[in-house]
């Protein structure tokens, strides 16, 4: 048996690891029993702290203020491209919202009115009913009928100039440069981590350079949101490309296409459906970004639940959250039942063709032109306006005055007893022992290269001199991910065993993820003011999806032979769920729980509004204070943890997956 | 029945096969391999490394050192086993994979001397191909699909429509042309590739597995449709398949592959009568001995006056003539193409041949 045993290859598991990990715990320990308080090993000092975020200030500094680039100076070329998107948004918000004065010399002027609210809301419901029937066309003419009538018209349409415009920027953008990323491997290669890079980047870091180099306004508030949406959009593009069945290039090649007609004819047309789901997420990441842009002047709904949650205004806070929602629910709906309806039908009758144009264009017209006549369909009558502020203030004044005594003391249990004593410890381990852990970690799963990045990426979170927040970031994620799956995973067991529940449950988390993460702040702080629990609270709420989804997903995904093996072997229900279901579907829980860490981190960043002392008012303070260095700095500290939890988890979930024979 | 009605009136209208002598298509020492480094080794290396040197470099060794012609108006059927190396084979013919190494001569021109410009017009008009799982624009209509090549070519659109509704007609879907290709069934999408690929009104005409994406049913059907085309049009064409009775029936000469290597190019007969390995007696075992062999190879001769009436030609397949000559009671004739007798078909030969295979089951 002995000799046997020798033999065998030592298991992967086996006793070397747990010798490593003994002496890193013995590096934890040691340093915290041993050393002076004030070690450096123990706490990074700040003299050894590198000044990156001086550095990357004066960088961008004279990138403004001397950066020559021969024809024109940088200052100009940005001022070019503010130029650029200026025209579109004006003319944008001048059909929406302000209307043109056109000057016929002397006193004569012609004023041409902007759309009539009815006529936007019965072309919005057109569109709905011809792509997605009746009852598409119900919700989005409902959703524009309730920005009218709770008199958030004139925020809407700010909102919705922004998007207009930035979307089509963001479109084109991503698909020129997801071509290129198609056409030369090297450029994909080159952009790849860059793409990473701005996905896991604070949506807040990206305000603050982008304040300093165009100012405080809608214009800077767009380009904003435009290098917001674009990564996915040239992520799907390249995938969507791919995609593309080889015969079809083969085909088009023999055809005899040319470079450019080979893309125009064959490839983007086969490739529309895929494009489509990219379309309409950089529509929704720019609703989401344009309200965040409130913040360097893009006005509209954005503004006014900021200025709402400053003035802890309950009632506006949420008429002009959900308004927001709605807005986002009309808009996402109606773009996929677009993208469903991109393939052609066979054509209709000549008539109902050119029928549907003309009927369009009339809509638009005749209320809009009559209402220089009616005031009413001109501007939504405030007479008819109707406001629930009142109402939801008394609700939420009765709910803390009923029940302030039973939330707070729910409140101060937890804090008391588990996120206190854990955001202590987190604080007192040693800088050194977790770098060693990090890097550790990194080649237990994925040897050296991984090592190494994971021990860079949390080493220049403590050379950075932002460890303290860091660790407050991470208690806070870890904190709402653990809870986050403990609701999620059940949830997602039960859904994946009970269809009916099931689609109850897809319909809510469809929901959750349409909401852009400013809404999600609004009830929470409500109910539980500012501070931690608020803050985690929130990031549960917005992060809990990706885990009941990616759980449904790999529990009925296992092959149904598998299932059916079982059975005959007499597994019980509890005991197929437990040692079959559970066990392939791991790899998929884990990506659940990697998209989790992702969207909790981007919405931490969002709850420095509520208060928390973490990475994400680092941004805040960055961004109040318009020092461009620090919030990049910080966002990169963001960003950084958020690669090192993403390339652990997926390491893991790789090596699990060829465990089980299921990778190729 | 349809079958049998098809089979003989190809029988009838090919006679003895009207295959011209000129030649199409012809490939040279053609190499291709696939991985890191492959384009230099085999500048490197010499003489030619060996199948297992280039596996222990991790280079796939899709096709080697293939040589072959096609004839002007045949139908050369490449096949083999799935992985063999036939698809990549045919795109190194249109150059749509380029080869590592080799001479690809067309119509006397080497095809891998020629621009990318010159390319393009190669295939834009003197090249056709059908592909196994159709690959039809999703988003046009079938008019539009089969209009595509004449539309990249900048042809007018009322000319392009028109020469459309010809092919469309030729392959059998007239009525169907504003239909997407996700509203017809499998063969119709076929009928679709098909007419595509003839709207240019090709040279040569690539096949790869046109119909093994379908069922059986419909497979023999596409084949029947096929053959009718070809008596039509008198294409030079390359098909290729991993189905042994598809070549059988469609092929005037079979090439057959294995790992890359061409094994054996002979018609069905030489294939099934003078097996040049092992392996290709094996692959044609299975074959029913009467849908190969013909009545020119077991015709006894002619020894005295000839007291047959009733006479077969000599390339007729035995099947085809099985039953005539079993009702028949006396021997049949076989003629040549000038109609000269050149022997007698007995019943007890093609009796034979019949129960040959029977007993090897
Ligand atoms: N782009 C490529 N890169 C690497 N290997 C390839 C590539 N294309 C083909 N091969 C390999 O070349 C060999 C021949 O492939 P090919 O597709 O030509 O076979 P085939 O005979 O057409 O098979 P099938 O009947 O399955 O279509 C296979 O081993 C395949 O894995
Ligand atoms: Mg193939």
């Amino acid at each position: 048996m002995t000799i046997a045993a020798g033999a065998l290859p030592a298991p992967t598991w086996g006793r070397p690891w747990i010798i490593l990990w003994c002496a890193v715990l013995a590096a934890v320990v040691l340093p915290m029993a041993l050393a002076q308080p004030e070690s450096p090993m123990l706490i990074y000092p700040v003299g050894w702290e590198i000044p990156f975020k001086t550095w990357i200030s004066a960088a961008i500094k004279w990138l403004v203020e001397e950066f020559d680039l021969g024809l024109f100076t940088f200052k100009q070329l940005t001022r070019g491209i503010a130029w650029l998107l200026d025209g579109p948004l004006w003319l944008a918000r001048a059909i929406l919202l302000d209307g043109v004065v056109i000057p016929l010399g002397g006193e004569r002027v012609v004023a041409l009115p902007p759309l009539s609210w009815l006529s936007l809301t019965l072309v919005a419901a057109c569109f709905a009913w011809r792509s997605g029937g009746g009852r598409l066309a119900l919700l989005v003419g409902g959703c524009f009928l309730y920005l009218a009538m709770f008199g958030w018209w004139e925020s809407a349409m700010v909102t919705l100039a922004s998007i207009a415009i930035a979307v089509p920027f963001g479109v084109a953008g991503g698909l020129a440069l997801g071509i290129a990323g198609y056409r030369r491997r090297r450029f994909e290669q080159a952009m790849t981590p860059v793409l990473d890079l701005m996905q896991t980047m604070p949506i807040f870091a990206y305000l603050v350079p982008i304040l300093f180099l165009f100012g405080f306004g809608p214009v800077a508030a767009m380009i904003a949101t435009i290098v917001f949406a674009l990564p996915p959009m040239v992520r799907v593009t390249m995938f969507a490309l791919r995609q593309v069945a080889s015969e079809l290039v083969e085909f088009g090649r023999m055809a005899g296409c040319s470079r450019h007609q080979l893309l125009w004819k064959v490839l983007m047309p086969s490739a529309r459906p895929g494009l489509m789901v990219g379309v309409n997420q950089v529509i929704m990441l720019s609703l989401n970004m344009v309200i965040i842009a409130s913040m360097i002047g893009a006005g509209g709904l954005g503004f006014d639940v900021l200025d709402a949650l400053k003035r802890l205004d309950i009632g506006k806070g949420l008429e002009a959250g959900l308004s927001i929602t709605l807005l986002a629910i009309a808009l996402d709906r109606l773009s996929q039942s677009l993208a469903r309806r991109s393939l052609p039908r066979r054509a209709g009758s000549q008539l109902g063709r050119s029928a549907g144009p003309l009927l369009i264009l009339g809509v638009l017209a005749v209320p809009t032109a009559l209402g220089t006549l009616v005031p009413a369909l001109a501007h939504y009558p405030d007479a008819w306006r109707i406001t629930t502020g009142p109402i939801w203030a008394d609700l939420v004044k009765a709910i803390n005055i009923r029940y302030f005594d039973d939330i707070d003391a729910f409140k101060n249990l937890l804090l008391l007893n588990v996120l206190v004593p854990m955001k202590r410890g987190l604080a007192d381990i040693p800088w050194v022992a977790v770098v060693v852990a990090a890097a550790l970690a990194g080649y237990q799963l994925g040897r050296w290269r991984l090592a190494l990045l994971t021990g860079c990426l949390v080493l220049f979170i403590a050379v950075s001199g932002n460890w303290e927040k860091s660790m407050v970031t991470v208690y806070l994620i870890v904190v709402s991910v653990v809870l986050a799956c403990l609701i999620g995973i059940p949830i997602g067991i039960v859904a994946a065993g009970a269809p009916a529940f099931n689609r109850v449950v897809q319909a809510v988390i469809d929901t959750l993820q349409t909401l852009p993460t400013f809404v999600y702040l609004i009830p929470v702080i409500m109910l539980f003011q500012v501070g931690d629990f608020s803050a985690i609270i929130a990031i549960v709420a917005f992060a809990v999806v990706p885990s009941i989804r990616y759980t449904v997903l790999g529990l009925t995904g296992v092959p149904a032979h598998l299932l059916e093996a079982a059975r005959a072997h007499g597994c019980s229900r509890a005991q197929v769920l437990l040692k079959v279901r559970l066990p392939l579907a791991f790899p998929e829980i884990m990506l659940g729980i990697n998209q989790t860490v992702m969207m909790a981190l981007s919405m931490l960043v969002i709850t420095a509004l509520v208060g928390t002392r973490d990475l994400g008012q680092e941004v805040y303070i960055a961004l109040a204070k318009a020092d461009p260095g620090r919030g990049l700095v910080a966002g990169l500290c963001v960003a950084f943890l958020a690669m090192v939890c993403d390339r652990l988890i997926n390491a893991a979930a790789d090596r699990r997956r060829r465990t089980l024979g299921l990778a190729s | 029945m349809a079958n049998a009605d098809a089979v003989s009136r190809r029988v009838a209208a090919a006679g003895p096969r009207r295959v011209g002598t000129g030649l199409k298509l012809a490939l040279k020492g053609v190499w291709k391999l696939f991985g890191p480094d492959a384009d230099r080794i085999l500048v490197t290396s010499s003489p030619a490394p060996s199948p297992g040197e280039l596996a222990t470099r991790n280079i796939i060794t899709a096709v080697r050192d293939v040589n072959l012609d096609v004839r002007e108006g045949e139908i050369f059927v490449i096949m083999g086993l799935s992985g063999s190396g036939k698809s990549t084979l045919v795109r190194c013919m249109s150059r749509l994979i380029e080869p590592t190494a080799g001479e690809i001569v067309f119509d006397g021109k080497d095809l891998l001397r020629a621009s990318e410009r010159e390319m393009i017009e190669i295939r834009r008009h003197r090249m056709g191909m059908v592909f196994q799982h159709f690959a039809l624009l999703p988003h046009l209509s079938v008019l539009d699909n089969v209009a595509f090549p004449l539309d990249i070519q900048g042809v007018k659109r009322a000319a392009r429509y028109e020469r459309a509704r010809q092919v469309i007609d030729l392959v059998g879907l007239a009525g169907r042309e504003s239909h997407f290709p996700r509203e017809l069934s499998g063969g119709q999408q076929q009928r679709v590739g098909i007419a595509r690929s003839l709207a240019v009104e090709p040279d040569i005409w690539f096949l790869d597995e046109p119909f093994s994406a379908l069922d059986p049913l419909i497979r023999r059907e596409m084949q029947d449709e096929f053959l009718r085309l070809q008596t039509l049009l008198r294409k030079t064409i390359v098909f290729i398949t991993h189905d042994f009775d598809e070549a059988v029936r469609l092929a005037d000469r079979i090439a057959i592959m294995r790992d890359g290597v061409i094994i054996q190019i002979g018609t069905p007969e030489d294939l099934v009568t003078k097996p040049a390995t092992p392996y290709v007696a094996e692959f044609t075992r299975d074959i029913p001995r009467a849908k190969v062999l013909t009545a020119r190879s077991i015709m006894a001769p002619i020894e005295g006056p000839l007291i047959a009436d009733a006479r077969v030609s000599g390339d007729a397949r035995i099947q085809d003539v099985a039953e005539q000559v079993m009702r028949r009671g006396t021997a049949v004739a076989v003629v040549d193409g000038r109609g000269d007798n050149i022997g007698l078909l007995t019943r007890e030969a093609v009796l034979s041949v019949l129960l040959g295979k029977d007993i090897a089951k």
